[in-house]
């Protein structure tokens, strides 16, 4: 049976991992491609990398330092940050991305996601998608967060489904730092409205999250998180020791 | 040298890194006379079957690739390059393949329990069927990458290993010289590396 994922998160700032970190064996804690060896030799099954640079050289840098990493960690890598229009797609994947995801290039223009689907395959597409609450329903965020756009989450997902993206990232604003563990009821009525792959973002602060997940949505695939694994609060084969001995299937 | 073939489908990148990595010489190309004068072949492809068909019917591979099939020479063929090794291909229509293995290509979608997502993303463990040199240096239970929609059947001569989902869908194959995998090896971590190694370094199929 296909296991679940665990996916460590990077972002990535002028060339460097933003948010501390320290390693036993990482000399430099905030070198994208140590930090990606690392977790890669250490049981992670997917990266993530977020470009969150501004500027156009650190965009150059970023498409640099993904083909050096790529170059060397042989798992699925997914991109993102800044992916508006099917050239940002290509200068990825030139680089050794396997899949795109992609958030506001979306929202302010959803024939992105088909055109890249078309273009590359819906398993290449990845929809990240920026919840919150605003008044007892579940709205999406652009703007990496600050900008209410108004449109209902769930609706949100499943159209962008049905345009080609092949699998679904949803990041809890309302749980996000929080740590006390992914967002189950928005989580839930995802995994009910598609039939793609569906990884849950935001809340993770303990082992016990992971398992609590799982758990409570059998449907869901993946589980990613930042600062808990870069802080080294919870170590990704440890983590996944304890998913296979509440019976959960994992790649150990 | 190994000929990782260029038909225009999909990325090498990683299969490229991959290969440089476990330190095997490889060029990527399209040239008949750089395949005819390599030592083994890798026959990538992602996307639709009869698109990746008619790619290479178009540069004229296809008759490239079964003359050093016939000839003895080693090809692996990876995910769609894979599929394209057998008869044929049932996904939307009917398309001839390479044929340099009996079976062919048919849908998950109807087979596998309708609960199941397709495509088969993500990692799934190896279940061995035959003993096969592809697999000297790796486990029963060891996982690997897979993305398709797509399975083998009607392969048992050429079947070595399978993964569950919903039902066992062919992972690898291997039948005298010519071998391929479902999974990407070059996405598949320590595991995938080694199958590479395996296939680089030649030797005796069982």
């Amino acid at each position: 049976m296909i296991t679940k994922r665990i996916i460590p998160c990077l972002d990535v700032k002028n060339g460097r991992v933003v948010k501390g970190v320290n390693f036993e064996g990482i000399s430099d804690v905030s070198s994208p491609i140590e930090l990606a060896r690392y977790y890669s030799e250490n049981g992670a099954d997917e990266l993530v990398f977020y470009d969150i640079t501004a500027s156009f050289e650190g965009r150059a840098l970023f498409t640099d330092i993904l083909r050096q990493v790529a170059e060397q960690i042989f798992i699925p890598l997914t991109v993102g940050g800044g992916i508006n229009s099917i050239e940002d797609f290509d200068r990825v994947l030139k680089c050794g991305a396997d899949k795109v995801s992609v958030n506001s290039g979306a929202i302010r223009r959803p024939e992105l996601i088909r055109e890249a689907a078309q273009k590359y395959g819906d398993q290449c597409v990845v929809l990240s998608a920026d919840v919150k609450r605003v008044n007892g329903e579940f709205h999406v965020f652009a703007k990496g967060g600050r900008e209410d756009t108004g449109m209902e989450a769930i609706s949100w997902i499943r159209q962008c489904v049905s345009m080609g993206a092949g699998e679904v990232v949803v990041n809890s604003i309302d749980t996000d730092g929080v740590k006390q563990g992914f967002d189950i009821d928005l989580l839930r009525p995802v995994c009910e409205a598609v039939k793609v792959p569906v990884i849950a973002s935001g809340g993770a602060g303990s082992i016990r999250h992971f398992t609590e997940l799982f758990h409570a949505i059998p449907d869901i695939d993946a589980g990613l998180a930042a600062s808990i694994f870069h802080f080294g609060e919870v170590g990704i084969t440890e983590l996944k020791k304890e998913l296979r001995a509440n019976g959960i299937t994992v790649r150990l | 040298m190994i000929a990782i073939i260029d038909y225009g489908v999909g990325n090498l990148f990683s299969l490229v890194s991959s290969l440089k990595m476990i330190g095997a010489d490889a060029t990527v190309t399209s040239d008949p006379a750089t395949i005819r004068s390599a030592d083994r072949l890798i026959l990538p492809g992602v996307g639709a079957f009869a698109d990746a068909a008619e790619k290479l019917r178009d540069c004229g591979l296809d008759k490239v690739i079964r003359e050093a099939a016939a000839s003895g020479k080693e090809i692996l063929g990876i995910c769609l390059g894979m599929q394209l090794l057998f008869e044929k291909s049932y996904e939307y229509g009917e398309h001839e393949g390479l044929g340099l293995l009996r079976g062919h290509v048919v849908p998950m979608a109807g087979v596998i329990p309708s609960e199941l997502k397709i495509p088969h993303i993500g990692w799934n463990a190896l279940h061995f069927h035959k003993k096969h040199r592809l697999m000297k240096y790796i486990n029963e239970g060891d996982c690997v990458y897979f993305v398709h929609s797509f399975y083998a059947e009607n392969c048992t001569d050429s079947l070595l290993a399978t993964a569950e989902y919903g039902k066992e869908l062919t992972a690898m194959v291997g039948l005298g010289n010519v071998m391929g995998c479902q999974f990407h090896p070059e996405k598949s971590g320590a595991v995938g590396l080694k199958i590479l190694r395996a296939f680089c370094e030649g030797g005796d199929p069982s």
